[in-house]
């Protein structure tokens, strides 16, 4: 009852890998992550993939699908042409691991950057009073599974490896409004804490992170505006606001500035803005347009090399040295950034689309 | 040896498992002051609490003021057929409300009721609306929620220490292999980073397991890779004992098309929330499989049935809300009589029973989850279910209230799915969760407080060591065994067919000798390529604790002469009572499994008192009866 099927799965670790090429029976009903435990039962054992609940629960499967970011248990084998070859790759924000599995260790150590629920000091545990339509707001962002989609599809970090440091990404966006939105949190300076620390200022509202959402929560409308149309009521003029939005596009896409640089110094080490064009942060108008005009999914894209190791392939640190300070840089040492646009493989869903 | 690189860490408690439980006993832990390490085989986060979709129970008594720890100990003992451990039960109905709250202080948004406390909503064998719940995705709020509050740890960690995994971390894609021990008390436990395929080695005088459960040796299950039984090995090897092991909930309602989503949950509250079950023909046929211990509480008509959703206190419950064991045995009937669907399941009607905007928002997940996995719309056509194996009954035997395990051994705890005893022969629904908080501090607080009271602490032989390390590498090493692939389907399909819901005697010795056989393989199984990231050699290590924990299921299996929750002889159709008075222990004699009977720990008085004699008939000895009624006359005097 199977037919046969072509794909093309990325096999590799932080050395380097290619895509390789397997014919894998597919049954009626199936998903990409059955095609994958298929193949690690029969041709590819040591296959490497991550996956818990099947059941678009957990969000661990998440992967690159024909350069999609999905979640590959929840997507269908029927919504491929038959002849049609699956490629799957890594998520490609993050250092590869092995195969399909990636570092996701980016999005922790920002998770642990963002202050927790405060709880309200007068109110006993068993006193909470809260209106259903008060918690509802935040419950849409507490949906989220953690799959790292929106992280993996931003285009603030997706080709441009300097922003990691100072941009959480959407995920922690969310985080930062469910806190603000919950109705007993005792801090009042989310909004703030999110465009000062975490970078909300780089986000231009593309809405890639809405798009992906396996969840479908409203991530950029719900989330990431709100908050910062309510920092820039705190702080900027809206129509200097709403102007640069307008023209951001085509005329004048590098002199867009950030709120965080127009609001002056909010915070000192806010990295400055040039972040927004979908091509990447060159400031090089050729090379942004040869860059949007079309992406070859199969160019070899150069791969971070990882730094010097011992024997073991550890570092030549001991455990007591290694973790703070003087740490190698975790995207290799043969990288400078910005990263040329030519070597960067991202195209905005609606590029191809009549500008407004 | 030396050449192996393994890497030390020092902790005061080691908390293996990071689902509900876990999260739980580390939080305790480390709010004792101990320096605390949470082992996680996948990523943070990821465990499969996020499963649990129901909801909480806790006698909170939100909805119906009537509700009390009383009730709640009542169903859940009711529900566990009398063979839970009662001081398990008890403490699980005291605290359980306390533990929800708690969860609030760190950050969890629980539906709300109009006046604005905790909703809580109707589940199977439950007396009163009861769990607490977020939509149907509570397991997601409370893992997520659990998780917050240890990085808020953390950051204040951060701001005391400098160093946000000063006293608390988390281990992540981290698989432990053997438990250590000095003596008679546990030392350390070893294992490996699954990325990296690295050693890994923790000196702590006190682990906690909470592993959850066993569900991979099936084949149709609900649980993800990681329920191996690891937890359950762990401390059979260490010298601890498992009780309960015969006992396996199978989830009544489980998706059985289309494949890709076999074995998938359908939450209970569909039930609750009007869904009913019809056979091929098209008849609600849960009215034919009411039992005469659950007759007096359950609707006989479908009038009186549909009537108690919207007026629970004067009409009496549908019967599709019957204990899970119940449910999963008529359905299994209805398949053998030749009226289940083609895939060999029955319908799970809601769409003609409530309106799609009712359904979405009551049950949304639900709807996404079948709408993109299956392209199926629980709107607008019935779901095909049918039984999954979904949680193990059995596990460490422990002390009920430090959740200190038995045996022989000292320095090991159990909480959550792991541990046995606290759901009897059968749990209900949304008893796991609060089963979670309430063990999981519990087990927590007491390893804390074990690893304050030795004066010295436990040394890790390294003989032991070394022998961990050859253990695990040899799969690696042997390129002539079988895939662990194929082993896991051997495997599967020897539990599934011959020691699943329905079982006998002659296929449960069967059964024996074809895992004896198995064991034979699985000792000799190689795993190809390297130590990085290969999920083949994890499997083939994960092996060796999913035999040993299948050949406890097994011979308990094939000991237990009756049928009791989730455990049904077809040769032995009726319920026991002196079987009720047993619990099967096993443990470890070398390599073979052990099986000894044990006396169950007798109900306090003032307990039992809170059944009617009528119910207890059902249940107890003549003997067990008789004390029962002297009792009573005392208290009467």
């Amino acid at each position: 009852m199977g037919t046969k099927r072509e794909f093309r799965i990325w096999r590799g670790d932080e050395n380097g890998g290619d895509l390789q090429d397997y014919t894998v029976e597919v049954n009626e009903g199936e998903v990409v992550l059955d095609v994958i435990h298929r193949l690690q039962a029969t041709e590819a054992p040591d296959l490497a993939c991550r996956w818990n609940c099947k059941a678009g629960k957990c969000g661990s499967c998440s992967m690159e699908i024909n350069g999609k970011p999905r979640l590959s248990c929840m997507t269908r084998m029927s919504t491929f042409e038959e002849a049609e070859t699956v490629t799957v790759t890594p998520l490609r924000t993050f250092p590869v691991i092995r195969d399909l599995v990636t570092d996701v260790s980016f999005n922790y150590e920002k998770a642990r950057e963002t202050p927790a629920f405060a709880p309200p000091a007068d109110v006993a545990p068993g006193d909470y009073r809260m209106q259903q339509v008060d918690v509802e707001r935040s419950q849409e962002f507490r949906k989220c599974i953690e799959c790292f989609l929106c992280q993996t599809v931003c285009h603030v970090i997706r080709d441009h490896e300097e922003n990691k440091q100072a941009f959480s990404g959407p995920r922690f966006f969310i985080r930062a409004a469910e806190l603000d939105m919950h109705p007993l949190d005792a801090r009042t300076d989310r909004k703030e804490y999110a465009q000062a620390e975490q970078g909300l200022g780089f986000c231009n509202i593309t809405k890639c992170c809405t798009e992906v959402c396996p969840e479908h929560i409203k991530i950029t409308d719900n989330g990431i505006i709100p908050m910062k149309e309510r920092v820039v009521d705190h702080r900027y003029d809206p129509l200097v606001w709403l102007g640069s939005k307008i023209f951001r596009r085509g005329q004048v896409p590098q002199t867009f500035v950030t709120s965080a640089q127009h609001g002056g110094a909010v915070h000192s080490s806010a990295p400055h803005g040039g972040v927004h064009s979908h091509a990447g942060g060159s400031h090089d108008a050729p090379h942004e347009v040869e860059a949007q005009r079309g992406v070859n999914w199969r160019r070899e894209v150069p791969h971070p090399t990882a730094p010097a190791t011992d024997a073991n392939g550890k570092l030549p640190l001991t455990e007591l040295t290694f973790d703070r300070a003087a740490a190698p840089s975790p995207f290799g040492d043969d990288i400078t950034f910005p990263l040329p646009p030519e070597h960067l493989n991202f195209a905005h869903p609606s590029q191809d689309e009549p500008k407004h | 040896m030396t050449e192996t690189r393994i890497e030390r860490h020092h902790y005061d408690v080691v908390v293996i498992g990071a689902g509900g439980a876990g999260l739980r006993a580390a939080i305790e832990a480390r709010l004792a002051g101990k320096k605390t390490a949470i082992i996680s085989k996948s990523l943070f986060g990821k465990a499969h609490t996020v499963m649990a979709e129901g909801g909480a129970a806790a006698a909170m008594g939100n909805m119906n003021s009537r509700d009390n720890w009383q009730v709640h100990f009542r169903d859940t003992m009711r529900g566990g057929k009398f063979l839970n451990n009662f001081r398990m039960a008890e403490l699980h109905a005291k605290e359980s409300p306390h533990r929800i709250w708690e969860l609030e202080t760190y950050g969890a948004l629980f539906d709300r009721t109009k006046d604005g406390k905790i909703s809580q909503r109707n589940f199977g064998g439950h007396e009163y609306p009861r769990l607490a719940h977020v939509g149907d995705r509570t397991g997601l709020e409370l893992i997520r929620t659990l998780q917050q509050k240890i990085v808020s740890l953390q950051q204040e960690d951060k701001r005391d220490h400098g160093d946000y995994e000063a006293r608390i971390r988390v281990f992540s894609e981290t698989t432990i292999t053997e438990l250590l021990l000095d003596g008679d008390r546990v030392a350390g436990a070893f294992g490996y980073y699954r990325e990296s395929g690295e050693f890994i080695l923790f000196e702590a005088p006190a682990v906690v397991l909470a592993t959850g459960g066993v569900g991979r040796s099936y084949k149709v299950t609900s649980n993800s890779w990681e329920y191996t039984g690891d937890g359950h090995a762990l401390a059979l090897r260490a010298g601890a004992t498992l009780i309960n092991m015969e006992f396996l909930q199978f989830h009544p309602t489980g998706m059985v098309w289309p494949p890709s989503v076999k074995g998938i949950l359908v939450t209970e509250s569909v039930r609750g929330d009007g869904g009913v079950l019809k056979n091929s023909d098209g008849k609600r046929f849960m009215f034919d499989y009411v039992p005469d211990v659950f007759r007096k509480q359950y609707a006989e008509t479908e009038e009186e049935a549909d009537r108690w959703y919207t007026d629970p206190d004067n009409n009496r419950r549908p019967p599709e809300l019957l204990p899970r064991d119940e449910v999963a045995r008529a359905i299994n009937s209805e398949v053998k009589a030749g009226r289940g669907t083609p895939a060999g399941g029955v319908y799970l009607d809601i769409a003609s029973r409530r309106s799609a905007e009712e359904i979405r928002r009551r049950l949304p997940s639900m709807y996404h989850q079948f709408k993109e996995l299956a392209d199926v719309d629980i709107t607008k056509e019935p779901m095909e279910v049918g039984p999954t194996c979904h949680y193990v009954m059995g596990g460490v035997e422990v002390d009920p209230d430090s959740g200190a395990a038995f045996g022989t051994v000292r320095g090991l705890f159990a909480a959550g799915e792991v541990s046995g005893g606290m759901h009897g022969s059968n749990r209900l629904g949304g008893n796991s969760l609060s089963d979670l908080l309430v063990f999981g501090k519990r087990a927590g607080g007491h390893a804390a407080s074990y690893a304050d009271q030795l004066t010295a602490r436990p040394a890790v032989a390294v003989a032991a060591v070394e022998a961990a390390v050859e253990t695990a590498l040899a799969p690696l090493q042997r390129d002539t065994g079988e895939s662990p692939y194929t082993l896991q389907q051997d495997l599967q399909a020897v539990m599934g067919d011959l020691v699943g819901i329905i079982r006998r005697e002659n296929e449960l010795v069967d059964a024996l000798a074809r895992l004896a056989e198995l064991r034979e393989r699985v000792a000799k199984v190689s795993a190809a390529g390297g130590r990085r990231y290969n999920p083949g050699w994890h499997l083939a290590l994960d092996l060796r604790n999913m035999l040993v924990v299948s050949e406890c299921t097994a011979k308990a299996a094939l000991e237990r002469q009756e049928s009791r929750g989730g455990h049904t002889r077809e040769d032995h159709p009726g319920m026991d009572p002196k079987w009720r008075q047993v619990n099967l222990v096993c443990s470890l004699d070398g390599d073979t499994v052990r099986l000894t009977r044990k006396p169950l720990p007798k109900m306090r008085g003032e307990l039992i008192g809170l059944f009617d004699r009528g119910e207890l008939a059902k249940y107890l000895t003549d003997e067990e009866l008789a004390e029962f009624d002297a009792l009573a006359e005392e208290a009467s005097k």
